[in-house]
């Protein structure tokens, strides 16, 4: 469905996008996961036809979007990360207006978004621009899908939305996808990686992988651990003198760490981490071997800290 | 959840509607504004003078002096307020006394002008306020032509020659309205069609809505139609008030073919319309549409239409900038079908400019139109 080969951007000095290669199959939902700044956004931007790419090559069901951008823009839906709807305009005016400019009409493809715009009917007739952040959202989508794509590009549909809705949006990606339309979704949210049938990680305008999220999970081959103690700040800048620490960072209520590999059996560096920072005066002490999210395995990829990620307990 | 199915272009040209009359400051911009703008320039910002106060220096005290010192006291438009008998009485007059214009007659005026001497006439105004002191010297001048044309009908050959002005001869009540109401059509539909339209896209752009337009089977053609449809509307309502005020309020009588000026405006729309679609497929907010649109279009059109002052008494730097105005071609030609009645003919050229101009600005800003970001 979608099919992307080495496609480059450049925005002045910045390089948004390198060597970037993807393959989407029909019926998918693909998520392209990454920090703010990673690149997303340009990439959504190329492939539904309102950028154009410096070098590369991408096709959107064979049509190319540079040559055939017309075409395209028939069969997908887009919803950009930023608001994009009338805020002077009604919620059904909004969904109104986005019907008929896909000439189509709201009852013909009522189906598709009838879940969620039943939630928006008692509010039909306020201003988009006093909705909540999840209504809005929710909204937009309405509007992206009323005239039933082949393809919709979602550019971070969750960001500044409620758990609960951010929730029901993905249900409806879900019901999306077995009505045969493709998604390609981005987000910052690692938890909603899982929500995906594959995904990618992004970073600096580069892929770091692409698979499915069992396969990514199932590729990590460190130890990990989760510590934690009754001081935990300290208990990070401690960690990270640790002579056989690897990496380190916080993720959420606790700390993360991998260690530099030796033969010792993971009692005894459970048992020798216990004693360095029981010395340093850390009580409730807590060392577990622990499995790797998706997160863990960005950390690993990038080697650096993860704070322009939102991790799993962020918006909680 | 029965709903009708509308057309793009419809629902399109709805949405605008309701863009313009959601917000207060748009709606008072596009519809009450223009009104206002006639009222205050047509009564409040007046460049008649009525009994302005001139000083005599009239060395030569004949015949031909008295007459012409006559002529002008008798005016509505001048009061002599004193005589002056000496070079430095005149240097104190514009300061110490409300003095608007000093008219200086050479010695031995009447022998002079008899015997194809050196009669002079020297007009001493005060060029602290340009557009008063140009405005009293073309009405002296008038009235020193009229003096002139009847002296003309005695035999006599007076060796001075004094200009008088188009304006005076097609407005002879010299009333500043005649000359307001085509400067205020121009700036009005200016501000409809080029800085609205601007804006308004613009908007669409800075809300990344545009972004939502594009990747959708519009054409840009009825993007820029649709834009653009609802603003022609509003200028021909602003266009259907103005004229009414003019005959009405201000007592400005449409001399010329209504329908010639209809159709002259209707040029200019399209004109501006252009222009304000060229300005927004180089800008990405609205507050730089407007700024552009203010500065590149409204400020010349208020300063060198000669609404407000005269462009013959700016530097040629300036009279040649004029020249490239569309509105002043506008202003130019409603003011010779409006107040002096001429026909299709005498404002050939204006027209030709004026489509000219629109032709190529359409094209340019469909073409400029992107169809892409960025």
């Amino acid at each position: 469905m979608i099919q992307v080969e080495h496609i480059e951007k450049k925005y002045a000095k910045v390089n948004a996008l390198q060597n970037i290669s993807l393959h989407v199959n029909k019926g998918e939902i693909f998520g392209i996961i990454g920090p703010d700044g990673s690149g997303k956004t340009t990439l959504f931007r190329i492939l539904s036809t309102v950028l154009l790419a410096d070098k590369g090559k991408a096709c959107i069901n064979g049509w190319d979007v540079v040559k055939d951008y017309r075409i395209i823009r028939n069969h997908i839906g887009y919803m950009p990360g930023r608001f994009s709807l009338y805020q002077d305009l009604s919620v059904e005016e909004n969904l109104q207006f986005f019907a008929s400019i896909f000439k189509t009409s709201i009852e013909s493809n009522y189906y598709l978004i009838k879940d969620i715009y039943q939630q928006l009917e008692p509010f039909k007739k306020r201003r988009a621009g006093a909705l909540s952040g999840g209504m809005k959202q929710k909204l937009a989508l309405c509007c992206a899908l009323i005239h039933k794509p082949d393809l919709l590009f979602l550019d971070e549909p969750t960001t500044g939305v409620d758990p609960v809705s951010r929730k029901e949006l993905w249900d409806m990606l879900k019901r999306l996808k077995s009505e045969g339309v493709t998604i390609l979704v981005s987000t910052s949210y690692m938890d909603e990686a899982a929500r995906c049938d594959r995904i990618a990680l992004m970073m600096k305008g580069k892929f770091l992988i692409a698979d499915t999220p069992s396969n990514i999970v199932n590729q990590y081959n460190e130890k990990l651990w989760a510590v934690s103690s009754d001081a935990m700040a300290k208990l990070l800048i401690d960690l990270k003198n640790y002579p056989f620490i690897k990496n380190y960072y916080a993720f959420g209520d606790l700390h993360h760490i991998t260690m530099q590999a030796n033969s010792k059996s993971d009692i005894e560096l459970q048992h020798d981490l216990h004693e360095y920072l029981e010395k340093l005066k850390h009580q409730e002490l807590f060392i577990s071997n622990i499995k790797a999210s998706i997160e863990d395995c960005f950390m690993a990829l990038t080697g650096g800290s993860s704070d322009t990620l939102h991790t799993t307990k962020n918006y909680e | 959840m029965i709903q009708k199915k509308y057309s793009p272009f419809l629902s399109f040209v709805r949405k605008e509607f309701f863009h313009i009359f959601r917000d207060r400051w748009t709606s008072i911009i596009l519809l009450i504004m223009p009104i206002l703008m006639i009222i205050l320039f047509g009564f409040a910002i007046t460049t008649e003078v009525k009994n302005a106060k001139i000083a005599i220096f009239d060395p030569s005290q004949d015949a031909a002096t008295h007459a012409i010192v006559d002529k002008l006291s008798t005016s509505e438009y001048f009061t002599i307020e004193t005589y002056v008998y000496s070079q430095n009485e005149m240097d104190n007059l514009f300061r110490k006394r409300n003095i608007g214009l000093i008219v200086v007659f050479s010695e031995h005026f009447y022998e002079n002008m008899m015997h194809g001497g050196d009669a002079k006439i020297q007009l001493i105004a005060d060029g602290s306020d340009p557009n008063y002191a140009y405005t009293l010297t073309q009405y002296a001048s008038a009235l020193l032509g009229s003096y002139q044309q009847e002296n003309i009908s005695h035999n006599f050959n007076p060796p001075f020659q004094i200009e008088t002005t188009i304006k005076m001869l097609y407005n002879p009540t010299l009333k500043g309205a005649y000359n307001t109401v085509p400067g205020v059509l121009g700036m009005v539909l200016m501000l409809i069609c080029a800085m609205m339209t601007s804006i308004s896209i613009a908007r669409e752009k800075e809300f990344g809505n545009m972004e939502v337009l594009l990747v959708s089977p519009l054409k840009p053609i009825t993007i820029i139609l649709s834009k653009t449809v609802p603003y022609i509307v509003l200028s021909l309502i602003n266009f259907t008030s103005i004229m009414l005020l003019a005959v009405f309020a201000l007592k400005v009588p449409i001399v010329g073919n209504i329908l010639l000026i209809a159709l002259i405006s209707l040029i200019f729309i399209f004109l501006s319309l252009a222009l304000g679609l060229l300005i927004s497929t180089i800008v990405k907010t609205q507050i730089v549409a407007m700024l552009i649109s203010g500065v590149v279009l409204m400020f010349p059109v208020i300063l060198l239409s000669g609404m407000i002052f005269p462009v013959e008494s700016m530097g040629v730097f300036f009279q040649y900038l004029a020249k490239v105005l569309p509105a002043n071609w506008y202003i130019a030609a409603i003011r010779k079908v409006m107040i002096q009645g001429l026909g299709i003919s005498s404002v050939s050229k204006e027209l030709i400019v004026l489509i000219s101009m629109a032709v190529l600005l359409i094209a340019i800003s469909i073409k400029k139109f992107k169809v892409r970001i960025e």
